[in-house]
């Protein structure tokens, strides 16, 4: 099965919860998962960030669900990279 | 490794920590003055009042506090919140129902109303022990049971002072002192009112 290993989202969310406890959230949900935030635009009320995911399996429904659970919602999927199964030889 | 995530509801519920406090405070020093106020009452009017009756009279009141801090927190700050969060809604362009902000903007209300209600009412009942006491023949108190409820009201209204001390980290005993001397300048307004009527 294919695995995602890097994927790049247009994020937007509200202040709270910041963005170290966002990204904390979402590298609890996976083991060895990287993430990377940069904050793009600041609103009164909310903020936009490019989320960057990277990791072995980056599972991203589950990443869907806990970043609408924070109350934000992603605007585009802007980069994504996939890894194929290895196929056994011989 | 010490968890810093601020971004469950658990969180959310902590940050209206600084709000329960207030109302804890604010309801709680209403409960003790209008307990105060019912004993002053009581004291000034002679031998003549039963403590059935003295003891109906407070509870009365204390259950009239408690509804009355459940209602007036829970519906304003059920207003408060739901317009906070369909403000947010609105800047997301999206339903919050289902997400962290959603939960606590109906949980918190709760909480609130369950602190300011319980506060004056919780407090009521302390002020009340003497008269429960002397009533069932539990104790015999040197003085009145009335003159009991007064010093431990003012007894409740010196530590509300000094809560309130500790939170603004100013001097504890000054803050007691003034909140003690609003309660005894209660008292002084209710005796001189009762001399003039």
């Amino acid at each position: 099965m294919a695995k995602i290993r890097r994927i790049v989202l247009d994020v937007l969310k509200p202040h709270q919860p910041n963005v170290v406890d966002f990204a904390t959230s979402l590298a609890e949900l996976a083991d060895r998962c990287h993430v990377k935030i940069i904050v793009t635009e600041v609103d009164k009320k909310t903020e936009n960030i490019i989320l960057e995911l990277t990791g072995d399996d980056v599972l991203f429904q589950m990443i869907n669900e806990e970043i609408k659970k924070m109350g934000a919602s992603v605007h585009s999927i802007d980069e994504v990279e996939v890894e194929g199964r290895a196929t056994d030889e011989g | 490794m010490i968890n810093m995530n601020n971004s469950d509801i658990g969180s959310q519920l902590r940050q209206a920590h600084g709000i329960t406090r207030r109302y804890l405070v604010t309801n709680g020093f209403d409960g003790a003055l209008t307990m105060l106020g019912l004993m002053v009452g009581f004291e000034t009017a002679g031998q003549g009042v039963d403590l059935a009756v003295a003891i109906n009279a407070c509870l009365g009141a204390a259950v009239a506090l408690l509804a009355s801090g459940l209602s007036s927190a829970y519906l304003s700050e059920a207003a408060e919140r739901q317009k906070e969060l369909h403000d947010l809604e609105a800047a997301l362009l999206r339903d919050l129902t289902d997400s962290h902000q959603g939960r606590a903007s109906r949980a918190i209300p709760i909480l609130v109303a369950l602190v300011n209600g319980l506060s004056p009412f919780c407090i009521s009942l302390i002020i009340m022990t003497p008269l429960w006491l002397a009533d069932r023949g539990l104790i015999n108190l040197p003085v009145s049971p009335f003159l009991a409820g007064m010093a431990i009201a003012l007894g409740l209204i010196f530590l509300l002072g000094i809560f309130l001390g500790r939170i603004s980290k100013t001097f504890w005993l000054w803050m007691g002192l003034r909140t003690l001397i609003i309660g005894l300048v209660t008292v002084a307004v209710i005796v001189v009112s009762q001399g003039v009527v």
